[in-house]
Formats: structure tokens, sequence, C-alpha cells
């Protein structure tokens, strides 16, 4: 024993094992250095709008409309724009993306034709929101005259997350077992029927949790809308979609022009004025806010349908 | 012998109205997912419908050769490259951050990080990669662009490194998540057989697991590089709005997005050659992120076939 222990090769061995022990502490503190920089950097982030946009963040700042004068301003139009092309984005995604889902999932045959659908898909995920701005600028602002209008922005931005809102769904679809589907043939359900009472009440919590990922994104996105013009100066809020005579319903908001929360943070920003940086601070606040709400809600929701569902 | 099989018509009735609007719905769930397709083939319509007059006035070597973009003023040139310069000095920059950091926290979070850890930080990435883009843009202009100053006098106020960094911590998280999605698909024997031959942690992850995973790891770079090439707020806040040919990522430059921004946001009528011209800047940026899409798309399918 004590021969081998007078080897020398046998310190060699041992100091080059320690070095790559060390190596390995060297890189889980490495690691988690970037990981705490990377959060550190979103910590930061809000903190540092909520602190400047402090003095703004109030009653009035929500309750007034843009102004030349800073501390005069406020977000009203733009979170009426925002929540209305939101709504439509919604209403259009929603439906689109969760049938397009359950066509590629429950219903696709295996050919070329499918493939070339799922390339589509993954392919729009790729394409920068820019270029829908573009499409929506030739396509509804000019040839379906929609106009620089909210049902021009909210269909710009239900392409946009299109992509989203198929993949989760998909994803959820497939997380339901065969034998749920196979049980509902066996009683003679058509394959609509299996869709529609098992398979998708089953994954409506996925399908839920990608279309709330897919609105957080939409609603941040800033590029796609000014390219289709929305104003960034509005002093009036869109007509109320419920009215005092009957249908009671109007939808002559659809037509209306609009500003939204990005476009006038952007505006802010891209003032000199200090007292715009302030309120750019304040709205950043308010949208970073909505959206870490949004995804935190689509965060628990996935892992309270993860933690309930036993199949 | 009971009444119904005596009278099987009704059934009969059901079952056929059943299926037939099986098959009607079956139309419809295929109309959207054509939707995709659609939405695909009108974005190269239009852009190239649009783009076609521009094409017109400006001969196609001029636009690729010239190296002046001055579509608004009085004397224009229309020289795509100084733009082209701009989303590759940023793009540049913020792969410089985001590859480096995100294959760190893949790794990381891969082969290190407990499961606890993982379970809580990956929905914290989740939320980096969701701040609206203009908020980046604020975070580069007004924080991190006079700290830079501090570090680099004479800086501009308006700058492609800033711009950069801020694009490059944005796209950390992407490429961090497709990237560890990558490594998590190496198979675990390949880990144990590391292993056994007494490696550590770190020589398993890199020299197993990474080699294992390249083309998944390559294809969360070339994913992430599209990105940056499409980011479009963060230049037109923080990088500056004027085309400027060079390689310096301390100056001030134009990217392809934030020229479209800019021209959108002043009022030119519809058969303006400026207005043509956005949707040719647009067909140059839409081909760059398409052969990096494709690329990408190609290398995933190479990786998911590996094992």
């Amino acid at each position: 024993m004590a021969v081998v222990a007078e080897d020398p090769s046998l310190y060699a061995i041992r100091a080059g094992v320690l070095r790559r022990k060390l190596l390995d502490k060297a890189f889980v503190i490495l690691g988690l250095l970037v990981l705490v920089a990377a959060l550190a950097v979103l910590l930061a982030l809000f903190l540092d709008l909520v602190v400047q946009g402090a003095p703004r963040l109030n009653w009035d700042f929500i309750t007034s409309y843009a102004s030349r004068k800073p501390e005069k301003a406020g977000i009203l139009a733009a979170w009426v724009g925002t929540s209305l092309v939101m709504v439509v984005t919604a209403c259009v995604a929603m439906p689109i993306g969760v049938a397009a889902a359950i066509y590629l999932e429950e219903y696709a045959p295996k050919n070329w034709f499918t493939a070339i659908i799922e390339i589509n898909v993954t392919n729009l995920a790729g394409v920068p929101s820019i270029i829908y701005g573009l499409l929506a600028l030739g396509l509804f602002v000019y040839k379906f005259n929609l106009g620089q209008s909210i049902a021009a922005a909210g269909l710009t931005l239900a392409l946009l997350i299109l992509p989203i809102v198929i993949v989760a769904t998909r994803e959820a679809v497939r997380a339901v077992p065969r034998s749920i589907r196979e049980a509902a043939y066996a009683l003679g359900a058509t394959r609509w029927e299996v869709t529609a009472h098992h398979v998708l009440p089953y994954s409506m919590g996925g399908v839920l949790t990608g279309m709330i990922i897919g609105l957080s994104r939409a609603i941040g996105e800033t590029a796609p809308i000014i390219t289709i013009g929305a104003l960034s100066f509005i002093a009036f809020l869109p007509s109320p979609p419920i009215t005092g005579e009957f249908p009671f319903l109007s939808f002559a908001w659809l037509k209306d022009a609009f500003t939204a929360m990005p476009i006038q943070m952007f505006n802010w920003v891209s003032r000199p004025d200090p007292g715009f940086r302030i309120n750019a601070a304040a709205a950043g606040a308010i949208l970073l806010g909505m959206t870490l709400l949004m995804n935190g809600v689509a965060i628990w929701l996935r892992y309270r349908f993860r933690k309930k569902i036993n199949w | 012998m009971t009444a119904n099989s005596n009278n099987p018509a009704p059934f009969r009735d059901s079952i056929r109205r059943r299926r037939l609007r099986d098959r009607g719905i079956e139309a419809l769930l295929l109309a959207a997912g054509l939707v995709a397709v659609f939405a695909t083939l009108a974005i190269v319509w239009i852009l190239v419908a649009e783009a076609l007059p521009f094409f017109d006035h400006v001969p196609l070597r001029d636009f690729l050769t010239d190296t002046m973009w001055t579509p608004l003023f009085a004397e224009p040139r229309y020289g795509i490259m100084p733009l082209v310069a701009g989303t590759l000095v940023t793009t540049f920059v913020a792969l410089v951050v985001a590859i480096p950091a995100g294959t760190l926290i893949a790794i990381y979070l891969s082969e290190f990080a407990t499961h606890r850890l993982r379970e809580a930080v990956k929905p914290a990435l989740e939320m980096l990669g969701a701040v609206p883009t203009v908020v980046y843009g604020y975070f580069a202009l007004v924080m991190v662009t006079p700290f830079l100053q501090k570090l680099i006098p004479g800086l501009p106020g308006f700058n492609m490194l800033s711009a950069g960094l801020v694009i490059g911590i944005m796209i950390v998280p992407y490429v961090a998540s497709v990237s560890e999605d990558a490594m998590r698909a190496v198979p675990n024997y390949m880990r144990e057989g590391s292993y056994a031959m007494g490696a550590t942690r770190f020589q398993t992850a890199t020299r197993v697991v990474v080699p294992g995973a390249l083309s998944g790891i390559a294809a969360a770079y070339i994913l992430g590089i599209s990105r940056a090439v499409g980011e479009t707020m963060v230049v037109a806040v923080a990088a500056g709005l004027q085309p400027n040919l060079t390689w310096n990522p301390t100056e001030s430059a134009a990217t392809i997005t934030a020229f479209i921004v800019q021209v959108s946001l002043g009022d030119l009528p519809h058969d303006s050659i400026g207005y043509q011209s956005i949707f040719a800047a647009g067909l140059v940026l839409l081909v760059i992120t398409l052969v990096f899409n494709i690329a990408g798309f190609a290398l995933t399918r190479r990786f998911r076939e590996a094992y």
C-alpha cells in the first residue's frame, strides 16, 4: 500500500483530478453568475421604469389624453386602443389558431400537403414582426380598404400570434392520451364528436395558456402597428361598442383611428424633453406590468393544469 | 326483437347527419389551417407587388451597389448597403452577448442545475423574453447608453453598440431555451458513459453533451440571428435613424427595420417612391431572415434524426 502512495505519477493524477474538480466548481459559479445577471436585468428594468415613472403613475395619467405638456399627458386613448385591438386579435386568432391546430393534430393525413401547412406555420413564426406590418399596410389598409383602423391592427396582430396559438394548442392536444380517443370511437362517436366532447375540453388549459402568451406578445408589439400608420397623438376615444338604442351593440369602433400603449411609449421616448421621458417610463411600467402579469397567469395556469391532470 | 331494430331509419338518419356535419367541420378546420399558407403567400405577394414599381425607378444594380441611402432627399440615392451594414453590425453585437450567455445558461440549466432551480428559472427567463421590445428600446437609450458613455468617451447618444447589446440581452432567453432543449435531448446513457470513465460534469457537458447537441445548438444560434436581424424598436429608439455605411458599432446608423419605421412615422402618399422603398427594404429583410430560417429548420431536422 505504502509503495503505491509514494508513486510520483499518482500525485500527477491527483493534481489532475483536483484541477478538473475546481474547473467544475468554477463553471457552476460562472453559470450561476450569468443566470443571475440575466434575471437581474429584468428586475432592474422593471424597478427603473417604476422609479423613473413614479411621479406620473397616478389616476390622472390613466384618465387623460395625450398632450403637448408632459405633466398633463396621459394614456387614456392608448390603453383603450390597446384593449380594443386585443379584443379583435383574440376573437380572430383564437378560433383560427385552435381550428388549424386541431386540423393538423386530429385530421390531417400525413402527406406533402400537410407538410406544406406545417412548414408555413414554422416559417411564419420566424418572420420579423415588421414584415407583418408591411403585409397589413399593403393588404388590409389599402387593398381591403380598412384604413388605419382598429380592425386592421387587430387582424395584423392576430396573424402575428397565430403560430404561437397553433403550436401551443397542438402541444396541448397531443398530450391527450390515445386511449381516451379510442374509448370515444368505440362508443360510436364521430371524429368531430371525439374532438369537441373530449380532446378539446381536456386540452383547454394548454390552449388558454398559449392564447394568453400570444396576447402578451401582441400587446407589446409596436413595429407592425407603426407600419400600418397608427397615430401617436389622439385626443378622442373610438366610438363606444355599446349604445343606448337597439341593437345595443355597435361595431363602428372597428373602423376608427386609434393609438396603442407601445406607440404612445415610443412617441414619448423619442422626444428629447425629459418630462416626456418620465411619461415614457410610466407608460413602460404599466405596459411591462401588463405583459408580466399575463405571462404570470399563463405560467400559473400551465402549472395548475399539469398538476391536476391524472390520466 | 324490440321496436327500435324494426325501424332503423332514425338511426341511419342521425348517423348520416353526423357524418355530413363532420365533413363540413373538417372543411372548416382545413380552411383555418390554410390561413397560414395564405399568410405566407400574401407576404411574398404584397412585398413583391409593392416593391416592383420601386425597381422600375431604381435599377437593381444601383440598389445593391450604391453606398448611399437617401430616398427622402431632394436628390435621392437608393443603395441598400448602408441599411444592410447597420443591420449586420447590430446583429453582430447582439450575438457577441447572446451566444456566450445563452449557451452558458443552457449548459448550466441542462447539466448542472437541480430540478427545482430549473423549474423556477425557466418561467423567469420566459418573462425576460416577453418584455415588449419598445421597453428594451427605452432601456438601451436611457440606461445602457449613458453607462457606455462613461466607459467610451465621445460615444454619441444614438449608437449601434448600445442597441446591439440590448438586443443581445433580449435574445438570450431564446438562445438558451432552444439550446437547452437540444442538450436535454442527448440521451442519458451518453452522459453515464462519460461519468463512468471518470469525467467531471464540466467535461461531460463540454465534450459529450455539447458536441452531441451541436446541430440543435447551431439552430438556436441561427434562430437568434434571425430574431436580431428583424428587431425593430430597439434600433429605432437607440441606434439612430441616419443611414450610415460603417462597420463601427460606436457610430450611429439606421438598420433596415429602423428605416421602415422612420418612413411609416411620416405620412407618405400611397404611390410615392418613398412608400415603395419600404417594401423593397422589407423584401431584403425577408430574404435575409428566410435564409437563416431555412438553415435553422434544416439543422433542427438533422438534430431530431440524430438518435
